[in-house]
């Protein structure tokens, strides 16, 4: 478990969109850099580099099992961009609500041009 | 209350949904006019929007800039492909920040809910990795400035290690 999870740097590691499509694959479950690799047409060491960066930010995970490593996601990572996510749901909460009072303003307006006419 | 949903569909879609207590007309209204836009269209706390123009007819120009105390600030443009009152806006959008993000197809209808409306959002991202993109910093309207300090973050991350 990586206690000093690092928000900031999970974040940064969300920038580059090869890192967010690897993390999309592994939300459908664990796998191998080869078979990372396979669908970004990737050279194997290059998927590596990403994978490290994902690793470092507290993302993912690697065990060890014979010759293979296979990675997953950290849940600690996860739930951070959960929260993250949960955040950006709140602004946009947030919009809308003050949509709601700009649409009861409307109203009564629209209810005293009624009266002026 | 949670009347706010949020969901992907496919590989390149993003659906919002949200009931308000008005008829379509003045929901409709409220999507396409300055005066309400730069009321309700701000994000978190702290974010206004100066610049709001907005030519609601087919192939009309959208530009939307918001701005905080910090003098932070950034900008959408956009296109209106369709405008069908009040029952439908359909636009092309994209953000500056300064980097131009990938077009977001945005069909926004207004369905009768009973004295309500019922809003469904249905965005259109030209690839699966554009809306990984858009999910994992929130492209979405109203979410743009959260999206504009985790740009700050990553940008103050990147920078900070060159310039020492």
């Amino acid at each position: 478990m990586n206690s000093s999870f690092d928000l900031n740097a999970s974040f940064a590691a969300l920038a580059d969109p090869t890192r967010r499509a690897i993390l999309a694959r592994l939300a459908l479950g664990e796998a191998t850099v080869m078979e990372l690799a396979k669908p970004f047409e990737m050279s194997q060491p290059a998927i590596s580099q990403h994978l490290k960066v994902l690793e470092d930010a507290g993302l993912i995970v690697q065990r060890v099992e014979g010759t293979r490593r296979p990675r997953r996601l950290a849940k600690p990572g996860l739930e951070a961009m959960d929260q993250w996510l949960a955040m950006l749901r709140k602004a946009l909460e947030k919009n809308y609500d003050r949509l709601d009072q700009v649409l009861a303003a409307m109203d009564s307006n629209k209810s005293k041009e009624r009266k002026m006419r | 209350m949670s009347k706010l949903t949020l969901k992907t569909e496919g590989d390149t879609h993003l659906i919002v949904t949200r009931r308000f207590d008005a008829p379509p007309e003045a929901v409709y209204r409220a999507h396409l006019e300055p005066k309400f836009i730069q009321q309700w269209m701000l994000g978190p706390e702290g974010w206004t929007m100066p610049v709001c123009i907005n030519e609601a007819k087919p192939g009309g120009k959208i530009r939307y800039e918001w701005k905080n105390s910090n003098g932070q600030g950034f900008y959408l443009t956009g296109e209106f492909i369709e405008l069908k009152p009040y029952s439908k806006i359909v636009h092309i959008e994209r953000m500056h920040l300064p980097d131009v993000t990938p077009d977001n197809h945005v069909e926004t209808t207004f369905a009768s809910d009973g004295t309500g409306t019922l809003m469904t959002m249905r965005m259109t991202l030209p690839d699966s990795k554009a809306r990984a993109a858009m999910l994992a910093t929130g492209m979405e309207r109203g979410m743009e400035a959260s999206y504009v300090r985790l740009e700050g973050i990553i940008g103050a991350l990147t920078s900070s290690p060159a310039s020492r």
